[in-house]
């Protein structure tokens, strides 16, 4: 029998405020444990919570982004129950009335169109952190700090609508792309600032209702993601495939060894015991919030994509790419607007982002080194073919850093570009004599032996002469010998 | 409405509670007897009362700005903890390491 | 300074801030004179502080600005306030030791007013009890009969008031906790509108009926009190905008001022000491030009029903954070964390809190919410609607505040539901968010006091003063503006 996979996602997004949720603690990476704790965040008796303004802000952003129905008043709830990490027993979240319901985000998935539909967006407060049992002395412990306790998060549940793990990887990448062009969020995977649930289930190819599902959790990669749903889906594939039944669990995956491990079946399942928080008031919504909310939108991502292919010609891999960031799409703009804008695409994609990920540059190191202007000033002279190949990526990587203009640093190395056909007649003409028999064959038809030489030409110039120009003047003295 | 044994073992499960197992039957028992007179609601005529919420009705929300004089730091975070080392609070080992 | 014999405790809070603004009297002296006279003659029997300590209370004073409305003021708040300098430890074996980080938004505006905390008063735990009999300390007496308790759960502060040690304490008033004890011990007890007083740094009990109150042996001193601490507070998403209503018109009068009779209430189940107070007091108001408008109401069991459900529920997530890890008391033998946290809740609690857990826990869980929580949170709207209808017809009504005196220690420890119905004409006020106070109204025979309780809509504190001021002069207009406050009376012969 065939089957196919039913998938919904659980995405957390850790937001970027300056403030936790319901305090004023910072939201800091890297601090000693438990530096930014507070009454609040600590769980203490007698603290309590007041929601935190830009955290709402950035929920309405994204609902409004996703063209989702946002709520006027919004409730928040608990959810109780047991965990060490986190401090009060209890999570401060939304429940029956969440901010956002529905929307939908548009992904495209192997070259296809799709739009996946959304369930919910609501707001929550992150847990602290514990770490794995250690032993201290004769006895086993484990450390528990509270630095991330009450970050802000958004948690996004889609409609049970993917099929493959393909599609969880382009709405996964899709996703962060938009959170960054938001500027709600920084979207690391890695760095938890993205985390992701899977529930998958199987059911015969035709059939409308689902089957049994599980819960993977874990899948702190794309990859992971990717691969975790992948085996989920193999395991429950089997399972039916020899007439076993399909248990309610939740689902570790271990990315390091590409293996599910069962973590609780539906027995012990919790019974969350959801209130509504008296603690905090109703959450209202006005319309002018909604329409500071929308003024703050930027252009969508795969809005600007689509501008990118039509406007400056982009193929579509191109425009992903460089739509991956808001400030990445940006930049980018700066260089080709006006000018060579594959050129441009050519280098930011390939040269700019190799710096990026070699140095471990943020995009904004790079554009505060070489802001757009002096990329774009490079750019042309590449473009009016001033600059030979491997000159063009010396110069880029002297740009990186140094100050100057291309000239300036062209001086400053002692690099003369020799462009002009009078520096180079004498090169040429030198080469046509050193090299009697490929000249003849050239003249005998076979052209193609001008390629080897230019490229003598391009040695005896040390490689400073600009091809084209060689070619060029090859051809012309060439004809005259012929 | 009387509460069973079983009922009153889950419930004293969620909330970590142990209870005696020659105390549990007076447990369901004084918990039966409340719980047959919150039953008198039922004689209440709700009508249309919507569930009562308190907060007041335009209450700011906080301004996203540090508040540096409530921050405690490790040391006056981890001071009233039966055990803390370099900043983190100890306890005995966590076994279901995967928050729900 | 003069060093006869200190007597400055027998003074209101607001007659005593006077002497020490002007020089009169020190705040050493004011501070330390309830300590010297009155708490080493009835301290011992009484039992009313959890928490003290006399170098802490020192450096306090010296420390002292001796300005304010409440300047040189001895305060004594109850355990469940928090406090930088004392422990806070809910009188629950549960926070041992514990000392809080940080003081509470009422500890610091009373600080703010020249008022100096001198300690913690005694409590039920977690406020959870009406006879304070469920602490940690063990039981606080009633310094008018030592075999009775005090009420609860704000029992050791109402003590502390009542025999001297203190002129105002703070207590807290999640089902009556500041009233019910007022009215047994024979001290004025105000719960406020909620949201009126911040509850940031108060531990909670049942966030959405929990306020801070106020006890004092003068209406005026009740007053001046409320006026420090009421107002918004930023660290409390529920307090109320705006500025607070303004209550310096406590000697208003009551000239024109309707009072409801709901006379159905006490028509049977209340002791006939209480009922003829009522009448006593509603003629005193009437003396003063009051007007009585005799009105029916819902009988209180309902709300004790409702509220026994929210409060719970609201417990059972609110003291969930009391597991061991971060501070107080931990069970030291557990394998793991799961564990941990069961044997320090089972060992840290005492059984009425665990009772309560319990309760809560079930009318949240799976399958039962809507029967309980979602049908009690429905019933409230009921109750608050029922006030809204009787308060269309008068500007507060008045009522008993418990059906019985103090009564005696032990009498109803052994069954729950006999000690929750000695809130029901207290809780309907928690439910409905509307501010409640009680005065009291003279001795029985057997000189235990007997309290009476005034309810008035949301942010009337102004009205329920006025005529808790009327009523301290007998209804008497030409007295309500005297400076002069009533002499102090022991409780009993020392
Ligand atoms: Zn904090």
């Amino acid at each position: 029998m065939a089957y196919e996979a039913v998938i919904g996602l659980e995405c957390h997004i850790q937001l970027k405020t300056r403030t936790k949720m319901f305090c004023g603690c910072e939201v800091e990476f890297g601090r000693p444990a438990n530096w930014n704790t507070c009454p609040v965040c600590l769980g203490l008796p007698g603290a309590l919570p007041r929601t935190n303004i830009t955290a709402i802000a950035y929920a309405l952003r994204l609902g409004l982004a996703l063209g989702c129905d946002i709520r006027h008043e919004s409730v928040f709830a608990r959810k109780n129950y047991f965990y060490p990490d986190m401090p009060k027993n209890y999570q401060v979240t939304q429940y029956d009335l969440p901010l956002c319901e529905h929307g939908t985000l548009p992904v495209v998935v192997e070259g296809e169109s799709r739009t996946f539909e959304l369930m919910r967006i609501h707001c929550e407060e992150d847990a602290g952190k514990s770490f794995h049992p250690e032993r201290v002395g004769d006895r086993r412990i484990s450390r528990l700090e509270f630095n991330r306790a009450g970050t802000p998060l958004l948690e996004l549940v889609t409609e049970p609508v993917l099929r493959t793990p393909a599609e969880c990887a382009a709405f996964l990448t899709q996703l962060r792309k938009l959170v960054r062009a938001l500027g709600i969020s920084d979207g690391d995977m890695e760095k938890g600032q993205l985390r992701c649930d899977a529930n998958v289930s199987l059911r015969p190819v035709g059939q409308s209702a689902l089957g049994v599902k599980t819960e993977i959790k874990n899948l702190n990669s794309i990859k992971g993601v990717e691969k975790g749903v992948t085996a989920e889906i193999d395991r429950q594939r089997r399972e039916l495939e020899s007439g076993a039944r399909i248990v309610q669990a939740t689902l570790l995956y271990d990315a390091d060894h590409d293996k599910l491990a069962i973590m609780r079946t539906k027995e012990s399942a919790h019974d969350y015991r959801y209130f509504p928080e008296p603690d905090l008031p109703v959450l209202r919504v006005t319309d002018a919030d909604l329409d500071a909310a929308r003024a703050a939108l930027p252009e969508l991502p795969w809005v600007r994509e689509a501008r990118f292919v039509s406007q400056y010609g982009l193929p579509p891999y191109d425009a992903a790419v460089l739509g991956d960031s808001r400030e990445l799409a940006d930049y980018y703009e700066a260089c080709a607007r006006g000018g060579d804008a594959k050129l441009a695409s050519n280098w930011i994609m390939t040269e700019v982002l190799r710096v990026r990920n070699d140095r471990g540059w943020p995009l904004e190191k790079w554009a505060e080194q070489v802001p757009a202007p002096r990329m774009r000033a490079f750019l042309d002279k590449v473009a009016a073919k001033e600059l030979p190949g491997p000159v063009a990526k010396q110069v880029f990587a002297w740009m990186a850093d140094e100050a100057g203009s291309v000239d300036e640093l062209l001086a400053l190395h002692g690099i003369q570009v020799q462009g002009s056909a009078e520096d180079l007649r004498p090169l040429v003409l030198q080469v046509l004599d050193e090299n009697p028999g490929p000249v003849a064959q050239y003249l005998a038809g076979k052209t193609i032996t001008i390629g080897y030489l230019t490229g003598a030409v391009m040695k005896k110039s040390g490689g400073q002469a600009v091809p084209q120009v060689v070619q060029q003047l090859l051809a012309e003295e060439l004809a005259r010998r012929g | 409405m009387s509460i069973s044994r079983e009922e009153v073992q889950r419930v004293a499960e969620l909330a970590r509670l142990e209870i005696a197992a020659d105390a549990v039957d007076r447990v369901a028992a004084q918990l039966s007897g409340i719980l047959d007179f919150v039953a008198t609601l039922d004689a209440l005529d709700l009508g249309d009362c919507e569930p009562t919420a308190f907060a007041p009705a335009a209450a700011p929300l906080r301004a996203d700005v540090p508040d540096e004089s409530r921050r405690l730091g490790p040391e006056r975070a981890t001071a009233a903890a039966p055990a803390a080392e370099e900043g983190y609070f100890l306890v005995p080992p966590i076994v279901e390491n995967v928050n729900p | 300074m003069s060093r006869a014999p200190n007597e400055t405790w027998k003074l209101g809070a607001a007659a005593l801030a006077a002497r020490v603004r002007d020089g009169r009297v020190s705040v050493t002296d004011a501070v330390e004179s309830g300590w010297v006279g009155p708490a080493s003659m009835w301290e011992h029997d009484v039992n009313a502080v959890a928490h003290h300590d006399a170098e802490v209370r020192r450096e306090a004073a010296a420390g002292a600005s001796g300005q304010g409305p409440l300047a040189g003021v001895p305060v004594l708040v109850k355990d469940n306030l928090c406090t930088v300098e004392y422990p806070t430890t809910c009188a629950s074996r549960i926070l041992a030791g514990y000392r809080a980080p940080y003081d509470a938004t009422v500890i610091r505006r009373l600080r703010e007013a020249g008022a100096v905390i001198v300690g913690k008063g005694n409590m039920d735990e977690f406020a959870m009890g009406s006879s304070n009999e469920y602490s940690a300390y063990g039981p606080t007496r009633n310094p008018f009969d030592l075999s009775r308790v005090p009420g609860g759960s704000s029992g050791g502060p109402a003590a502390a008031v009542a025999y001297g040690l203190v002129p105002v304490a703070l207590g807290s008033d999640t089902g009556g906790s500041v009233r019910q004890p007022a009215s047994f011990c024979g001290v004025y007890g105000l719960k406020p509108t909620y949201g009126r007083l911040s509850r940031y740094g108060l531990v909670a009990f049942g966030s959405s009926l929990d306020q801070v109150g106020i006890f004092a042996r003068h209406a005026r001193d009740v007053a001046v009190t409320y006026a420090v601490l009421a107002g918004e507070d930023g660290y409390d998403a529920t307090t109320r905008l705006g500025p607070a209503p303004d209550v310096s018109t406590f000697a208003a009068g009551v000239k024109g001022l309707r009072f409801g009779w709901p006379a159905n209430l006490w028509a049977q189940g209340v002791d006939a000491a209480i009922v003829a107070a009522l009448e006593r007091s509603a003629i005193a108001l009437e003396r003063a030009g009051a007007v009585r408008v005799v009105l029916d109401f819902l009988p209180g069991t309902y709300g004790v029903a409702a509220y026994y459900l929210v409060a719970t529920a609201e417990a059972s997530s609110n003291l969930a954070r009391f597991d061991g890890v971060r501070y107080g008391f931990r069970h030291e033998e557990a394998a793991d964390v799961r564990a941990m946290y069961t044997r320090t809740r089972s060992e840290g609690f005492g059984p009425e809190v665990q009772r309560r857990i319990l309760l809560g826990t079930y009318a949240l869980s799976s399958g039962y919410y809507d029967a309980y929580y979602l049908k009690a949170q429905r019933a409230r709207t009921r109750i608050r609607r029922e006030f809204q209808s009787a308060f269309a017809q008068c500007d507060f009504m008045l009522l008993p505040a418990a059906p019985s005196l103090a009564f005696k220690v032990g009498e109803k420890t052994d069954d729950p539901l006999a000690m929750y119905l000695s809130d029901v004409f207290t809780i309907g006020a928690n439910l409905a968010g509307i501010p409640g106070l009680t005065v009291p109204a003279g001795r029985t025979s057997e000189n235990l006091p007997v309290g009476v309780q005034m309810l008035g809509p949301e942010d009337s504190e102004p009205n329920l003063l006025r005529a808790a001021r009327a009523l301290e002069v007998g209804g008497d207009v030409a007295l309500l503006s005297t400076d002069e406050d009533p002499e102090f009376v022991w409780p009993t012969k020392r």
